[in-house]
């Protein structure tokens, strides 16, 4: 079931039909279940976050939709389909783009390659004529260096498109990997704790350029973050999980009040 | 000119064009180190099968005939037919092509996040089974191989230098066919890791597997894709020893000569591969001709390498080019 009802924001954005949608979702590693019996969806044009203390799933969550882990039980559907499981790359193929907690990057490439990396899906000529740059293979290069371009000016990196990325700060490393994920004009962009271990200037600046890229591109964002602030801030809707339960949904203002939600977060006294 | 610097200078040259097919050996390794972080043992061992395939192949040989013979008592050895040189180099890259994805689906697909120790005992295994395979496929005997490369002595060369210094060099046509090869091979490596989507795959494999998962690679895919071209290397590694001394069980040592190379080169750098095995091969050529037979009694070229490789190994363990090993603590 498609749900094809749009909605505005307040701020003025539109929000689409449902990209994907997790229906009771289990993931288990041996005795220890990760995730129980999760559902939710994401909807086109949103910035959806997933939130909870630690160990609570959100990182496996993410996972999952990026098919590193395959769920025991559970649907994933991506855009109207029901996926079946599937490896990483095949997903990635499919127009979902991810950063990773722990940054994975191409530390030896520079940072105009790590990002042309991400548009490896859109090269589609023949091996020959890209080793020579013959016919059609040099038009492709050509627009894919634009469109990546683009994205190196948009996040603000052009500086370092040169250097490789090993020898890059945390902050700009992090901003690498939101360009390859972007760079493959992906339908669902999930995004790892983009903003662990920045400062606080570091932090507005992955808001702002979060925000933008939803703005601008029209990406549909699932991001897992820390900082309730920042969260509260970004995000359209919110889910929240706990030991591997969802224990709360819905717009940041709902979530705020609910007291499921305040017991997780702030601890509750047991008697 | 007095006699010794031209003397050298000869032995020199030859040491060059011997430096090229290590580097052809060398270039193998490094593929597969690079892209999977398997050291494999089995490299030489694929030069020999490259080579006994297509000399088979050429020749019209039967594969397995012994034990075709064995089994059902008939006497085949021959379908009667030669195959042309290049369409029989094509068939040996397609079969070094169905053994690299053979390799990768039964055996490295069920060692993924494995020691590279065990990795490498893998290839050990490899490098036995296939030696094994080789010799029950095309015989153990001793084949010429020729593909029509041109042999003997370069009379231009000849010539030409007897006229100016009055000494005439000896080159082999071979060596030097080799070498215009081996740099042919390494400009098409190069376009092709550094142009094509397949490469640029390729050195991101390399560098962070899960990385290239999540940018749509599959990993499986480029494995296959770099034992597919590790074994052509290993073919024309194969070709160039083979018409130079034979195929036979022997082309499977030269990968031992490898190993220095690697050390000297770094495990990871294709230039290092070439730099290395130039320097391997003239570097042995000269210090047999300089020190080796006035002052050692000769046969120096044995352990030469080796030497030279530890004394890397004790002061710049990374090699000349490969990457610096940083501690960080």
């Amino acid at each position: 079931m498609l749900d094809t009802d749009n909605f505005t924001t307040p701020d003025g954005r539109t929000i689409g039909g449902t990209v994907l949608d997790l229906r009771n979702i289990t993931l288990r590693f041996g005795g220890v279940e990760a995730i129980k019996d999760i559902s939710f969806d994401i909807r086109e044009g949103e910035i959806r976050a997933i939130i909870g203390p630690n160990g609570a799933g959100k990182s496996s969550m993410l996972n999952v939709i990026s098919g590193f882990y395959v769920p025991q039980e559970g649907e994933v559907w991506f855009r109207g389909e029901k996926r079946p499981p599937m490896k990483p790359y095949a997903v990635a193929q499919q127009g979902v783009a991810r950063t990773f907690q722990n940054i994975a990057l191409f530390e030896g490439m520079s940072v105009l390659d790590n990002v042309m990396c991400g548009r490896l899906g859109h090269m589609k000529t023949g091996l020959f004529a890209q080793a020579l740059w013959w016919g059609k293979a040099q038009a492709e290069e050509v627009e894919n260096r634009a469109a990546v371009e683009r994205i190196i000016d948009f996040l603000e990196i052009q500086a370092i498109r040169k250097t490789p990325v090993g020898r890059l700060p945390y902050g700009l490393k992090k901003r690498v990997e939101l360009a390859r994920a972007l760079a493959a004009e992906p339908s669902l962009l999930l995004l790892d704790e983009p903003m662990a271990g920045m400062n606080v200037e570091e932090k507005e600046d992955m808001s702002r350029f979060i925000l933008d890229v939803n703005d601008e591109f029209g990406t549909t964002i699932a991001l897992i973050e820390h900082d309730m602030g920042v969260v509260m801030d970004l995000s359209d809707r919110v889910v929240v999980m706990d030991y591997g339960r969802k224990i709360g949904d819905g717009t940041p203002d709902e979530v705020r009040g609910n007291q499921a939600v305040i017991d997780a977060y702030l601890g509750v006294a047991h008697d | 000119m007095p006699d010794t610097l031209l003397f050298s200078m000869e032995v020199a040259l030859n040491g060059l064009m011997a430096g090229v097919m290590y580097a052809l050996v060398a270039l193998g390794f490094v593929l597969i180190f690079k892209a999977s972080g398997i050291f494999n043992y089995a490299q030489g061992v694929m030069a020999l099968f490259a080579a006994m395939t297509l000399v088979g192949i050429q020749n019209g040989q039967v594969p397995f005939a012994h034990l075709i013979n064995a089994i059902f008592g008939t006497k085949i050895h021959h379908f009667g037919w030669q195959v042309p040189a290049l369409l029989a180099i094509l068939l040996t890259v397609l079969v070094m092509a169905v053994f690299a994805w053979a390799v990768n689906r039964f055996v490295f697909s069920k060692l993924v996040n494995q020691e590279p120790i065990i990795l490498f005992m893998a290839t050990i295994g490899l490098a036995f089974f296939l030696e094994g395979v080789a010799d029950l496929m095309w015989g153990s005997e001793i084949k010429t191989l020729d593909v029509g490369l041109p042999q003997g002595i370069n009379t231009w060369i000849d010539e030409t230098t007897l006229n100016a210094f009055g000494y005439g060099f000896f080159i082999d046509n071979l060596d030097i066919v080799a070498t215009i090869i081996a740099a042919l091979l390494v400009v098409g490596l190069v376009l092709f890791s550094q142009y094509t989507k397949q490469g640029r795959a390729l050195r991101a494999v390399a560098d962070d597997h899960q990385a290239a998962l999540s940018v749509g690679i599959s990993l499986n895919f480029i494995w296959v894709l770099v034992w597919s071209i590790a074994g052509f290397v290993a073919l024309v590694a194969g070709i160039m020893w083979g018409a130079k001394s034979g195929v036979q069980f022997s082309l499977s040592l030269i990968a031992l000569k490898a190993l220095p190379v690697l050390m000297l080169g770094g495990f990871t750098s294709i230039p290092g591969a070439i730099v290395g095995g130039l320097i391997i091969g003239v570097g042995e050529k000269l210090f047999e001709f300089l020190i080796g037979q006035p002052y050692l009694g000769g046969a120096t070229e044995n352990w030469f390498a080796y030497v030279l490789a530890l004394l890397f190994l004790v002061f710049r363990p990374q090699g000349l080019f490969g990457e610096k090993i940083i501690e960080r603590v």
